[in-house]
């Protein structure tokens, strides 16, 4: 047998004065990691498959396991990282692309992290929340400023559609498919319950989630699954995606191994058979064509709900955002290149694409300046990680956030990049009936529920403390944005000034 | 140190308003008076008035007050304006000197009608030609500032306390149906003329108390319209989505109101089934344009005032009548100066506009 270069990456800590040798880690462990040595009465372990999803760790009954990176180093060099050389080595092996999951996690900027927020002091009062109506609804879709009366001057109100969202939040695409039914249970109930969104993401709508359509948001990609005039008309909107943040300029790839009974029906593919996306979409080689879509789109569901295009942050996002302004579209989504996912080429998710600050300033700015901000709402996501950071998003300029991360980690998510296994120990990134199962739905939704209402409660806060009752008077508001150790460029691309400026 | 328009400065105030409903004249001097009560509300860092129906002898012409820095700088700006206007006069606005006013700029008044061929020219209508290029004067002529731009109206600004500035102008030799005025006390200010009160742009005037948290949301969304706000000042945005609304817009008063205090969403789930879809289709179009953070404002227009305050009513603001007298002022000393004995007097509620206009509207014609 050919020697494995690639030594394991993590260890396998076990106390054996607190193991009861219980053999719950063993059960726990889709990847094998734990067994039993009945001979010696011992638990051992082959740490070689351990992805550290801590799930043996978190279910350990008396605290005996620890994961930790493993101690031993090649031999240290600044220009060759350790992850690099692992990497050259698996190539080697494999002759493969190297495959990733979730967002970028390398150390670039994180502009939220840079940037600060303004508060009240005596010129004018704060306002607390508590006390005082503190408003989040937000109504996403095309506004008009063009007042139409009827013969005895009363305004006609009618409107381009909108989304009501009861809280600048909005969960983002996932689909079917590359995360679990009870995945999907969980946050179209929780979605229901908020009075906000959740997104099927390109893998269709099971048959049983067509009731929670009112707060669904359907997605058409570039590989059509699951898209016929009932899914269309089931939904709240229709989102085409033509690119993924983690991914910008490729398509997708969910093994026919996930393609189960139920995932198949809901894709309308065989069972079995790999699902692809094409890297664009065949009927979209440039704006006009996308127009074409949009309007379709808009024909088949009657002009009755808004059109969504997601697009990923890339360097001319400015440029795409003013087109897609302009191609009849509702909503542009934008996805930063933190953004996640269930499974990208490794170069590509950490090197394509630009951080969604910079993409979401500049967007803003560019449709200001072509006075067509008001055609459209901008939902932003690619990494919005707390209350504070959808603040200086709205402050940026954004209509709402897109989240996906942070809501499988109220889920369970442990973050450990290995979604593309398909065996997800928490039950979330996973076909497989005996994980699957392991996400409770019942509690799922109430910890997404949970996630969210202590956001709005930390948005209003936040407000309230800049003097702002509404979250419309927030929204593109600069001045409430400092920069901290930013130099002059990025701060004029984020359209803010410097702390103490 | 930054002249106002480089840098944002937030600021108190005072404001009063008094207004004749059956288009009785009103001297300057009264609503200059009711302003020496509220005189510990001023810093002496801005005081002015705006006072309609004054010029009759002209009431169909635009009366553009000017500041300029210098000679040359008015030498350059009455070239612009003869390219663009007819000047059917132009004089010196009469000031009284006194101690109490320092560093004045030099102050023009001219009577103007766009020049016909230029106008037509244009393709725009009369008054968006005139409001384009009074921006174009603010923003471009350096040192040349046009502070009043409106018919049969006038705005007298200086950097003083309010009591001194209406001596200043010499306001007991004006008389109109309607007059506002604001003492100012910004936090810190190089005291530039043009930064005083009230902003006004054609025939709106404003006076606000107040400092909006929703400025810089505000101010972004206005300049997609070809506004650009230069002094970086609540009132200056305010008039501009003022002028917008109503001017530009169509919209009433009423509406106006709803969209810069929009009533909470709780308030307008309880309403008619009509009126919730008025007040959604208000609030959702015109959302950028919600005005958050104290603020108290009178509105001075052709033939009428506004009173508002912020909906959750941050600032003092009472209003009362007598007869066919309106009153208005931050605090009620100010209205009781002008008038001890009142019919009425209360406190509107935030949100709530209270307007009041001509009864006749032809009686602001002498």
């Amino acid at each position: 047998m050919p020697i494995n270069y690639n030594l394991p990456v993590f260890e396998v800590i076990r106390d054996p004065s607190r193991c009861i040798k219980c053999r719950v880690c063993e059960r726990q462990c889709a990847n094998e990691v734990h067994s039993y040595d009945e001979e010696n009465k011992i638990m051992l372990s082959d740490e070689a498959k351990c992805v550290d999803c801590q799930r043996c760790v978190t279910l350990c009954p008396t605290h005996a396991l620890k994961i930790r990176e493993n101690e031993n180093r090649f031999r240290r060099n600044a220009n060759w990282h350790e992850a690099t050389i692992r990497e050259i080595y698996k190539q080697a092996d494999t002759a493969a692309v190297l495959l990733s999951s979730m967002g970028n996690p390398e150390p670039l900027p994180v502009y939220w992290d840079k940037i600060l927020l303004n508060a009240s002091q005596v010129t004018n009062p704060s306002i607390d929340p508590l006390r005082e109506p503190m408003e989040t609804k937000v109504f996403l879709g095309k506004k008009s400023t063009e007042i139409k009366r009827d013969s005895n001057g009363r305004l006609i109100t009618d409107m381009d559609p909108q989304l009501e969202l009861a809280l600048p939040v909005m969960f983002s695409a996932m689909s079917y498919g590359s995360i679990s039914y009870n995945a999907h249970e969980c946050l179209a109930r929780a979605a229901a319950e908020l009075g906000t969104f959740y997104n099927t993401g390109e893998g269709g709508l099971h048959s049983d989630f067509y009731k929670y359509g009112p707060n669904t948001i359907v997605q058409v990609a570039s590989g059509r699954f699951g898209v016929y005039k009932a899914y269309l008309e089931a939904g709240a909107a229709v989102e085409i995606k033509m690119g993924q943040g983690a991914k910008p300029g490729i398509g997708g790839h969910l093994p026919g191994a996930k393609i189960t009974d139920a995932v198949s029906r809901t894709r309308m593919i065989p069972q079995g058979t790999d699902a692809i996306s094409p890297a664009p979409h065949h009927d979209i080689y440039s704006i006009e064509d996308l127009r074409q879509l949009v309007c379709s789109l808009k024909e088949a569901t009657g002009y009755k709900k808004p059109v969504i295009v997601k697009v990923a942050a890339v360097h001319n996002i400015a440029a795409i955002a003013s087109g897609v302004a302009r191609s009849g579209a509702d909503i542009i989504a934008i996805d930063g290149f933190r953004g996640g996912t269930g499974a990208a080429p490794t170069r590509t998710r950490d090197n394509v694409g630009i951080p969604i600050e910079l993409a979401l300033a500049s967007v803003d700015a560019r449709l200001r300046d072509e006075g067509i901000r008001n055609n459209v709402s901008l939902v932003v996501g690619g990494s919005i990680r707390s209350s504070s950071d959808i603040v200086k998003a709205i402050a940026l300029g954004a209509d709402a956030c897109y989240i996906a991360t942070s809501a499988l980690m109220a889920l369970g998510c442990h973050l450990c990049r290995n979604c593309q296994s398909g065996r997800c120990n928490w039950g979330i990134a996973t076909q497989e009936p005996d994980l699957v199962k392991r996400l409770n739905p019942d509690i799922g939704y109430r910890r997404l529920v949970n996630l969210m209402t202590a956001w709005d409660h930390e948005i209003k806060e936040l407000m309230g403390g800049m003097g702002i009752n509404s979250v419309e008077a927030l929204k593109g508001n600069r001045l409430m944005l400092r920069g901290v150790g930013l130099n002059e460029k990025e701060l004029s691309v984020l359209g803010i000034k410097h702390a103490g400026d | 140190m930054n002249k106002e328009g480089q840098v944002r400065i937030p600021s108190g105030c005072a404001i009063s308003g008094i207004f004749a409903k059956d288009g009785r004249n009103i001297s300057g001097e009264v609503i200059s008076n009711s302003m020496t009560v509220m005189h510990d509300r001023s810093n002496g860092l801005g005081g002015g008035f705006a006072g309609y129906g004054i010029y009759p002898q002209y009431k169909e012409l635009y009366a553009f007050h000017i500041f300029y820095d210098s000679a040359r700088a008015r030498e350059e700006c009455e070239k612009y304006l003869e390219g663009k206007f007819e000047i059917a006069n132009m004089s010196k606005i009469p000031v009284r000197p006194s101690d109490a006013i320092k560093d004045a700029p030099l102050i023009w008044r001219y009577f103007v009608l766009p020049n016909h061929n230029t106008l037509a020219d244009s393709l725009l209508d009369e008054k968006e030609y005139v409001a384009r290029a009074v921006i174009e004067i603010n923003t471009k002529l350096q040192g040349s500032y046009v502070f009043s731009s409106g018919k049969n109206m006038g705005v007298f600004k200086a950097v003083g306390f309010p009591e001194d500035v209406g001596a200043f102008y010499r306001l007991e030799e004006y008389e109109g149906y309607s007059w506002t005025a604001h003492g100012r006390y910004p936090t810190n200010t190089p005291g530039w003329w043009g930064g005083a009160h009230p902003f006004a742009l054609l025939e709106y005037s404003i006076v606000h108390n107040g400092e909006i948290s929703s400025y810089d949301a505000n101010r972004r969304f206005i300049e997609m319209f070809g506004y650009k706000c230069t002094l970086l000042t609540d009132t200056e945005v305010i008039t501009y989505i003022i002028d917008y609304l109503v001017r530009k817009c169509n919209l009433t008063l009423e509406e106006t109101a709803k969209v810069i205090a929009a009533p909470f969403w709780s308030t307008i789930s309880k309403k008619s089934e009509e009126e919730k879809r008025h007040l959604t289709y208000l609030r959702t179009n015109f959302s950028s344009l919600l005005v958050t953070g104290p603020f108290s404002i009178l509105l001075g227009f052709e033939g009428g005032m506004m009173a508002l305050n912020d909906r959750l009513k941050l600032r003092s603001m009472v209003a009362a009548e007598k007869g066919k007298m309106f009153y208005v002022a931050s605090e009620e000393c100010a209205i009781r100066q002008m008038e001890p004995s009142l019919d009425k007097i209360w406190s509107p509620m935030g949100g709530q506009p209270v307007i009041v206009k001509l009864d006749n509207l032809d009686n602001k014609e002498d």
